[in-house]
C-alpha cells in the first residue's frame, strides 16, 4: 500500500483550464506507481479571485466543497484535508468541523499566518479534540519574506507543535526548495513533528539526511506537485532502508497519525 | 541502451553528498541500468582552473570504459585551446563550460571565442543552467544560473556548434527553443533532469512541441538522486521510438558519432 499524504486537486474556478486534465494525470501516474489513496487539499481558487496562499474565506468554502466532492466520488482513493485561512478563526474553526463531519482526515494550513502566531492556538486545539494532524506548508529556512505568502519554516512549525503536543503535525515537502539541513536540524527532536517527503528536489543525500535526523518512523511519503520526483524517492529508498521501515514511510506511519478508520479503503 | 550525460564525480563544496567516489557511481548506474556515463569533475567546476581536473577525469575514464570524460575548460586562461585538441584526441563527447561558477560574462569575449573553436573542431559545448535550486543553495554560493538570453546570444554566435545544456526547466527550454531559429534549435540537446513530469507533464508537453530529438537522458547524479530520471520517462507517455532517442540516440548525435 502507499498513501501520498500532500496531493492537490484542481477546478472549474481555478486559473488553469487544463484542471481536468491535471486532475487525471494524477491519478493515472498514481496508478502507475501504485498510489492506494491521495490524501489531498485545495487551497481555495488557487488564486482566481483571491491570493493561493491567502484565500478568502468564500473560496476556502468553494476549494473545500469541491475536496468534499472529488471523496465522495473516489471512496477508494482520494481522502481530503480542510485547508483554512486562521486569519478568520470563527470560520476556519466552523469549516474545520464542516468538513471533517462529513469525511475529511486532516487539517491543511498554507501560509496565511506564520506558524507560531497564537492565532493558531485555535486551530491546534481543535485538532487535538478531533484527532486529526494538521498539514503545514513550511518553506525550508526562511532567510527573508517571500512575495506571495507568510511563509513559516521548521523552528516556527516546531514552536506551534511544541504548544500541541499531542497534535501530529506534517512538515510539508522537505523537497520543495528552501535549506532543509536547517529543517531537520529544527525538527529532530520535536516527536510530534512529521517530515513530508513530497517536493520536486530530489538532492542527492536529503534521504539520507531525513532518516539521520527523525528516522524511518517520522517520515510520510508524498508527492505535491511531482509525482515523477516522488516515485524517484520512492525507488532510491527501496535500496536505503529495509522492508519493514519501507512500509512505514510508505503507509503506515501515516495511518498511525490519522484517524482511526481513515484509510480503511485500502486496509480492509 | 541508456546514457546519461550529466554525470558528476567528486566531492560538491557546499553540502555532504553520498556517493561521490567512481565506484559509487558506478553501482548507482547499475542500480537504476545506466551503461554510459558523461562524467565531469565536480569540485573542478569551483576551482580557478577547472582543468586542472581534467587529468583525473580521463585516468578513471580510461579505467572504466562505461564512463565518458567531459573535460572543462577555462578560456579566460591563456592556452586553453590546447585543452579542446586533447579532448578531440581523447574521443570527449563534449567538453564543459560553466561561467557563472568562473565568474565570467557569460556572453563575453572568451566564452564566444570557447564556442567558435568548438564549431571548427566539432565539440559540442555542455553548460549547467544551475548545480542547485537557488532557494537552497549555501550563503556562500553566489554564482548566478545561466539565463534563457545568455544561451539565445551563444548560439548565435558561431553558426555550427553544438550544446548541451543541464538542469533547465521547461520554461527555460521553451525560451530559448522558441527564441531562436529552426537552425539553431537543432544545434541545441536539452537533458530532462530538471524538467518536471506527472501530473504537470512538462517533459510531455516539451516532447510534443519542441519535439523528442531535442533531449537527452541526464540526472545530475549525485548532486541529485538518479532515479528520478528513469521515473520520470516510466510515467511520460512517449514511443519506445522516442524513449531510445531520449536515453542514447540523442546523445549520439549531440556528440558526432552519428548525424542529425
Amino acid at each position: 500500500m502507499l498513501v501520498d499524504i500532500h496531493a492537490h486537486f484542481y477546478h472549474e474556478r481555478s486559473p488553469r483550464a487544463d484542471w481536468r486534465e491535471a486532475n487525471l494525470s494524477r491519478f493515472k501516474a498514481g496508478e502507475k506507481i501504485g498510489i492506494s489513496l491521495h490524501v489531498a487539499s485545495v487551497l481555495g481558487t488557487w488564486g482566481k479571485t483571491s491570493p493561493v496562499y491567502f484565500p478568502s474565506p468564500d473560496d476556502v468554502v468553494f476549494g473545500n466543497d469541491f475536496m468534499l466532492a472529488m471523496q465522495r466520488e473516489h471512496p477508494d482513493r482520494v481522502r481530503g484535508y480542510v485547508a483554512v485561512n486562521p486569519n478568520y478563526t470563527a470560520h476556519a474553526l466552523g469549516e474545520i468541523e464542516r468538513c471533517l463531519a462529513q469525511g475529511m482526515i486532516g487539517i491543511k494550513l498554507a501560509a496565511s499566518r506564520r506558524a507560531n502566531d497564537p492565532l493558531l492556538d485555535p486551530i491546534g486545539e481543535l485538532a487535538r479534540q478531533r484527532g486529526v494532524p494538521v498539514l503545514h506548508h513550511i518553506w525550508q529556512r526562511r532567510r527573508h519574506e517571500w512575495g506571495g505568502q507568510e511563509a513559516s519554516d521548521a523552528a516556527e512549525l516546531c514552536e506551534l507543535a511544541a504548544r500541541h503536543s499531542s497534535v501530529p503535525f506534517i512538515l510539508a515537502h522537505i523537497g520543495g526548495g528552501g535549506d532543509w539541513t536547517h529543517t531537520l536540524h529544527a525538527a529532530r527532536d520535536v516527536e510530534n513533528v512529521y517530515i513530508d517527503l513530497s517536493g520536486s528536489g530530489v538532492d542527492g543525500g536529503m534521504l539520507e539526511a531525513c532518516l539521520d535526523a527523525v528516522g524511518p518512523g517520522r517520515l510520510l511519503w508524498g508527492a505535491d506537485i511531482t509525482l515523477c520526483t516522488g516515485w524517484a524517492k520512492l525507488r532510491y529508498l527501496e535500496h536505503l532502508v529495509e522492508e519493514d521501515d519501507l512500509e512505514k514511510i510508505r503507509w503506515k506511519n501515516a495511518a498511525s497519525i490519522f484517524p482511526p478508520g481513515a484509510f480503511t479503503a485500502i486496509t480492509d | 541502451m541508456r546514457t546519461d550525460v550529466n554525470v558528476f564525480l567528486g566531492s560538491y563544496p557546499f553540502r555532504r553528498i553520498p556517493g561521490t567516489s567512481v565506484g559509487a557511481i558506478l553501482e548507482a548506474m547499475e542500480r537504476v541500468g545506466t551503461d554510459e556515463a558523461w562524467v565531469s569533475h565536480l569540485p573542478g567546476v569551483f576551482w580557478k582552473d577547472p582543468a586542472e581536473g581534467n587529468g583525473w577525469l580521463y585516468e578513471v575514464s580510461g579505467m572504466e570504459p562505461s564512463l565518458r570524460p567531459v573535460p572543462a575548460v577555462q578560456p579566460e586562461l591563456a592556452h586553453w585551446e590546447e585543452i579542446l585538441d586533447e579532448a578531440k584526441a581523447r574521443k570527449a563527447p563534449a567538453v564543459r563550460c560553466d561561467p557563472g561558477f568562473h565568474g565570467m560574462d557569460p556572453t563575453g569575449s572568451p566564452i564566444r571565442s570557447l564556442i567558435a573553436a568548438c564549431g571548427e573542431i566539432g565539440l559540442p559545448l555542455m553548460m549547467a543552467v544551475r548545480l542547485e535550486d537557488i532557494r537552497q543553495r549555501h550563503p556562500n554560493d553566489a554564482a548566478p544560473d545561466l539565463t534563457p538570453g545568455a544561451v539565445r546570444a551563444l548560439v548565435r554566435s558561431h553558426p555550427k556548434t553544438r550544446f548541451a545544456i543541464t538542469n533547465a526547466e521547461r520554461s527555460f527550454v521553451e525560451e530559448v527553443h522558441f527564441g531562436s531559429t529552426p537552425e539553431e534549435a537543432a544545434r541545441i540537446w536539452w537533458d530532462i533532469c530538471w524538467i518536471w513530469g506527472p501530473p504537470e507533464n512538462h517533459l510531455a508537453t516539451l516532447l510534443s512541441t519542441v519535439g523528442p530529438d531535442r533531449f537527452v537522458y541526464g540526472t545530475a547524479m549525485p548532486l541529485r538522486i538518479p532515479e528520478n530520471g528513469v521515473a520520470k520517462l516510466d510515467l511520460t507517455n512517449m514511443s519506445s521510438e522516442h524513449r531510445a532517442m531520449i536515453e542514447s540516440g540523442n546523445a549520439r548525435r549531440l556528440s558526432g558519432m552519428e548525424q542529425s
